[in-house]
């Protein structure tokens, strides 16, 4: 068992720019002894979407056309499936993205694959593979290993490489795999559906005031919105906020929500999950006030406090109004 | 409609720690609680037997004790009969060893749909659900925001990322992973939570199910070797003081970075 395959995905016709991060960290798997790099390129558009993976460093791309247009869960199943028995790789690259939890691990226990998700490190030594992943509420981190397992499938958290620089051209190889995959889908796309455009659009704003689950009761939203109008700030939120229907989702921060880079992010009782870290991480200025000392979200944060939320935003009410 | 509703008893992380240098946390440093993503796949279940006449709800966990507790919460929720595949070394297995052990009570149970909550909080695998529909070659849809039942079928919403999205029909048998969000779950009466040990409650190991030694181990996709402290980068400089002094250095931060 030897070589690297990078699942590539795409969007929309265009490639995801955390494929170019598995293509990083593939690279140095490689380096390290893990053989040589493909990238399998999966759908409709796989030829299309090829030069952009044609990078320095890839040995072969494997294109694999598909009977639907869009992603289907069992379609992309097959064909990884396939991949995996034709070419027996020491090691399976993909992103820890909905599109790839939508199949990957039903690949991994079928073919009785070894198997992590979330990855934020993995090396290669001594002819096998090893990986890191954040453990308990990623209070932890957990280090991993794969006895047994010839092939070894990781998806890894977006950003944990950096991304391949898309300048190098390569001159891989480019094998079209011939599978017959009119019979895989087992889903129908009815309709894709936007969201919906809202009265406020945060992507927008420079000063974000963001409410997360320490707000507790949904009585008190009024008072931050005050607030958030009183000190300039337009609202937004973590998901369980929207979840719960206290905040509309046009406000919701994170990966199923708006991505946003505003000047100022002032974040109220938010702990910082992965999905929340990643639609937020580019601000300029993130100030975070949580009762929890330990909260991930005093990672990402510029500078924080350990405070009563309801306590600093009277405060802050007074102050900066 | 028969459904089959898997769940999960999580451990939260309260406080300080001392690492021993083990591969696992003892059951007593934690927080225990129903994994939040499973208390919104329960309810889906419990709205779709309350629109289906004869529907029946059941829900199974894997563990020790922790799994009993998280059984006798859905039964108090609504659920109709609870199977605990009773073995303590599976409190923290990982995905593939839970869908090895869960696709034996499948087959057994043979359900119409399968109802997994999209992720648990504190693993957050997001995997287990989508790789029992592997083993058992049944349709799936992961992270799933609306389920509707049209002539026999499913009609269910799938989120991706920025909020877009798709609505995908499905035939059944099938198994879905639910998104937090999807309901509002109910929460039991005090009468209820007192009925729920008078509800049926089988306990199986796993070796009952065939599942067991090698075999067991093998289904494992990985083996935690050691648990450190995250190499934490800077982290945030910390504001000390009463909420007026953090106020005060918040709100000069703030004027500042905005004026730039």
């Amino acid at each position: 068992m030897s070589g690297v395959v990078v699942v590539a995905e795409a969007s929309a016709g265009r490639l995801r720019p955390s494929t170019l991060e598995l293509i990083s960290a593939a690279r140095s798997l490689s380096a390290q002894g893990a053989g040589p790099v493909a990238v399998a390129l999966i759908g409709a558009e796989a030829q299309e979407l090829a030069d952009a993976v044609d990078l320095d460093g890839v040995a072969e791309l494997l294109l694999i056309p598909a009977p639907v247009a869009h992603f289907e869960a069992h379609v992309a199943q097959a064909a990884l499936e396939a991949i995996v028995a034709q070419r027996a790789p020491a090691v399976v690259l993909a992103g820890h993205t909905v599109q790839s939890l939508g199949f990957m691990p039903a690949v991994a226990s079928r073919l009785r694959l070894g198997f992590a998700s979330d990855v934020l490190s993995v090396h290669w030594e001594a002819d096998r593979v090893r990986a890191g992943r954040g453990a308990y509420g990623q209070r932890l981190v957990a280090e991993l290993e794969f006895p047994g397992k010839p092939t070894v499938l990781v998806l890894v958290r977006g950003g944990a490489f950096a991304a391949a620089a898309p300048a190098a051209a390569g001159s891989a190889i480019r094998t079209f795999l011939e599978l017959d995959l009119d019979g895989a889908p087992r889903s129908t796309r009815i309709e894709l559906r936007e969201p919906p455009a809202g009265e406020v659009d945060i992507t927008r704003a420079d000063f974000l005031l963001s409410v997360g689950r320490g707000v507790e009761d949904a009585e008190r939203i009024a008072e931050l919105e005050l607030l958030a109008a009183r000190i300039g700030a337009t609202l937004s939120a973590s998901r369980p906020l929207v979840d719960a229907g206290w905040v509309s989702s046009e406000r919701q921060v994170g990966q199923s929500g708006r991505t946003v880079a505003p000047k100022v992010y002032l974040a109220l009782g938010i702990s910082g999950a992965l999905q929340h870290v990643a639609g937020m991480s580019k601000a300029r200025l993130i100030i975070a006030v949580n009762s929890d000392p330990q909260a991930p979200i005093f990672d990402v944060a510029h500078h924080g406090a350990v405070a009563d939320l309801f306590e600093v935003a009277t405060e802050l009410a007074q102050q900066l109004g | 409609m028969k459904l089959l509703v898997p769940v999960r008893q999580v451990g939260r992380l309260e406080g300080e720690l001392a690492l021993d240098g083990s591969a696992l946390i003892a059951e007593s440093a934690l927080d225990w609680q129903l994994n939040e993503w499973d208390a919104f796949s329960l309810e889906a279940a419990l709205a779709l037997r309350e629109q289906a006449a004869d529907g029946e709800v059941v829900v199974v966990s894997v563990g020790g004790e922790q799994a009993e507790s998280a059984l006798l919460a859905c039964l108090a929720k609504g659920a109709d009969r609870a199977v605990h595949v009773f073995d303590p070394d599976l409190a923290g297995a990982d995905p593939l060893a839970l869908a090895a052990v869960l696709e034996r009570v499948a087959r057994r149970e043979e359900p119409d749909l399968i109802l997994c909550g999209a992720q648990s909080s504190d693993a957050a695998n997001g995997a287990t659900g989508v790789a029992l529909a592997g083993l058992l070659d049944v349709a799936h849809v992961a992270v799933v925001t609306a389920i509707a039942l049209d002539a026999g079928e499913l009609i269910v919403d799938r989120e991706l990322d920025g909020g877009t999205i798709e609505v995908l029909r499905l035939a059944l048998p099938a198994l879905l992973t639910v998104q937090t969000g999807i309901n509002r779950p109910r929460y039991a009466t005090l009468r209820a939570i007192k009925q729920a040990r008078s509800k049926p409650f089988e306990t199986i190991s796993p070796g009952e199910l065939g599942l067991e030694g090698e075999a067991l181990a093998a289904a494992a996709g990985c083996r935690t070797v050691r648990l450190s402290e995250p190499a934490r980068g800077e982290g945030a400089a910390m504001i000390d003081g009463p909420p007026a002094q953090i106020a005060a250095r918040i709100a000069e931060l703030v004027g500042e970075a905005l004026r730039a």
